[in-house]
């Protein structure tokens, strides 16, 4: 048939037309882009200590010089001290993250399912996340005693709401329009609970994950230093040693360390995720992924 | 061509044609003083594999009606007959962002029942019939919005619906893709001869759609004509046959409208 040969040809033509041309960036320019303003601030910051230490406002055995911190970082990293630490922390932090993300889902997919409970805990879990988790610790050395399971209980208590409350927030950002569209699909109860409330929502459960994880690694560090169990040199327990010791670089070396292992895991991890999540939605403009 | 003109219900009698029977249907949103109707006693009838478009000015009801016929809200009084499964298109395509195109198809067969092996190649012919085969692995957002909507006519089209509701798919394209779709949607309706009530402001679409245009009535609505359309198919809008029904629509659309003018 002719005139069908015709409208595929047209609307072919118009498809062509239509779709939107992202200009195509190399690789390495992009990377490069969102390197070098990392670099150039860390420089900054790196030059204002520097700049401080110079002035002589406090003297090197309590500030010391920017280079003589990294050193000694770089030299409890080659020995191994840092190490260790740094593996019997995260381990913690592993345990806590994941028991709290458990208990957060959980309460997340209940609290946004069920009215009721929507308007009987709503606020008490947006209450929770505010509080201060250190204010945690009296009562879980309380129960728990100076053990593991006390900084384990801050962990998720700290980010437990932050990830329920994420969860609770991308159902309710739900637009109306899918949710009729599941249901006209015949879409009902659970199926609709899976097949579109679920998926709908991820983002804000990854965003809540996220925010979970800082607050997880915040009530983490306040553990180690309130919960010294004896033959668990963790982190904390290093960074009060180094006070202790009136030790300013191993201080600040073991401040720094804390600080990457925030920073990578927030950037490599839940950055990832979320900008795997944003592109494939097209929520971000691909210039600039 | 000939229009036929007559006031009240539809002159339909054989009633074991009716794909979908709307009688004496209100539907009233709110309580007291401020309750809203948005259908008065609103009666009609859609034969099986009819074309039926319905217009109207705003609050007219057209969209409270399809979404009664889809089961998403229920009528104040009066009933509702639909024969087999009803599939409903909405102004926006209302695509699933995490799914691809596919994907999205693929949900629609699943949520009715087809198995995982019998999905595949569903698919793919249903994606070839609105021509979009080569962007099944795409994302809606990589899409133009011509494009969305076909994808949402081909999701339609996989609930394998008896009666297909259109609530003014394709209101917000541009004319040259509006153009395109109306030869899609008339070609995949010959093919398959499903039922379908398509919703619409544009009088001119209607009228190069429809085997019948029914005019409702605003706040609240109710049936005011029924003009039947004798041209024959494939139409296209820009003919004299088409501009010539579409005014005489418009004349009695805007009788209606005035009225609300002076109240």
């Amino acid at each position: 048939m002719a005139t069908r040969d015709r409208l595929t040809e047209e609307v072919a033509g118009l498809d062509a037309l239509d779709l939107p041309k992202a200009p195509r960036v190399r690789r390495a320019v992009r990377l490069w882009a969102g390197f070098w303003p990392k670099i150039a601030a860390l420089a900054l910051a790196l030059g204002l200590w520097q700049a401080v230490v110079w002035s002589g406002w406090k003297p090197t055995y309590v500030l010391p010089h920017p280079w003589t911190v990294l050193s000694e970082l770089g030299r409890r990293v080659g020995d191994g001290t840092l190490m260790t630490a740094a593996g019997i922390t995260l381990r913690r932090a592993l345990v806590g993250y994941t028991l709290a993300v458990l208990v957060g889902t959980a309460i997340g997919s209940l609290v946004s399912r069920v009215k009721l409970l929507r308007v009987a805990t709503g606020s008490l879990i947006t209450g929770l996340q505010t509080m201060p988790s250190i204010a945690w610790f009296p009562l879980a050395i309380l129960i728990f005693k100076l053990s593991e399971s006390a900084i384990l209980f801050v962990i998720i208590l700290g980010a437990a709401p932050a990830i329920a409350n994420g969860l609770i927030t991308g159902a309710d950002h739900i637009p109306p329009l899918l949710l009729r569209a599941g249901r006209v699909l015949g879409a009902r109860r659970l199926a609709l609970y899976r097949y579109v409330i679920l998926p709908a929502s991820l983002p804000g459960f990854v965003a809540g994950m996220k925010q979970g994880w800082s607050f997880a690694w915040r009530s983490l560090m306040a553990g180690e230093l309130l919960v010294i169990i004896a033959r668990k040199q963790s982190i904390g327990v290093q960074l009060q040693v180094a006070r202790d010791l009136a030790d300013a670089p191993g201080l600040m070396a073991t401040m720094l360390l804390i600080l990457i292992i925030g920073i990578a895991v927030d950037s490599l991890f839940f950055g990832t995720l979320d900008r795997a999540i944003r592109r494939r939605w097209g929520l971000m403009d691909p210039a600039t992924s | 061509m000939t229009a036929t003109l007559s006031h009240g219900p539809a002159a339909h009698t054989k009633a074991a044609e009716a794909a979908v029977r709307v009688d004496a249907v209100s539907k009233i949103f709110g309580h007291g003083p401020e309750a809203v109707q948005a259908l008065d006693r609103l009666t009609l009838q859609v034969d099986r594999g009819e074309f039926v478009c319905l217009v109207g000015a705003s609050g007219c009801g057209k969209s409270t009606l399809l979404h009664m016929l889809a089961g998403l809200d229920s009528p104040t009084a009066g009933s509702i007959a639909v024969e087999g499964r009803t599939g409903l298109m909405f102004q926006e395509a209302a695509l699933f962002p995490w799914l691809t195109v596919a994907g999205n198809v693929a949900l629609a067969l699943r949520l009715r029942g087809v198995g995982r092996a019998e999905r595949r190649p569903l698919v793919t012919s249903l994606l070839e019939m609105v021509h979009l085969e080569g962007f099944a692995s795409r994302r809606p957002h990589e899409l133009s919005g011509g494009m969305r909507q076909r994808v949402a006519l081909a999701r339609a089209l996989a609930q394998n619906a008896d009666v297909m509701l259109m609530d003014e798919p394709f209101g917000s394209l541009d004319a040259m893709t509006r153009d395109l779709l109306h030869a899609e949607l008339e070609r995949l309706w010959t093919e398959r001869r499903f039922t379908v009530l398509f919703v619409t402001h544009n009088v001119r679409e209607a009228v190069r759609l429809a085997d019948r245009v029914l005019v409702l009535t605003s706040r609240p609505g109710r049936l005011s004509a029924s003009f039947r359309v004798d041209i024959p198919r494939p139409r296209r809008i820009e003919t004299p046959a088409v501009s010539a029904l579409a005014g005489e629509i418009t004349e009695q659309l805007s009788v209606e409208v005035r009225r609300h003018g002076h109240a």
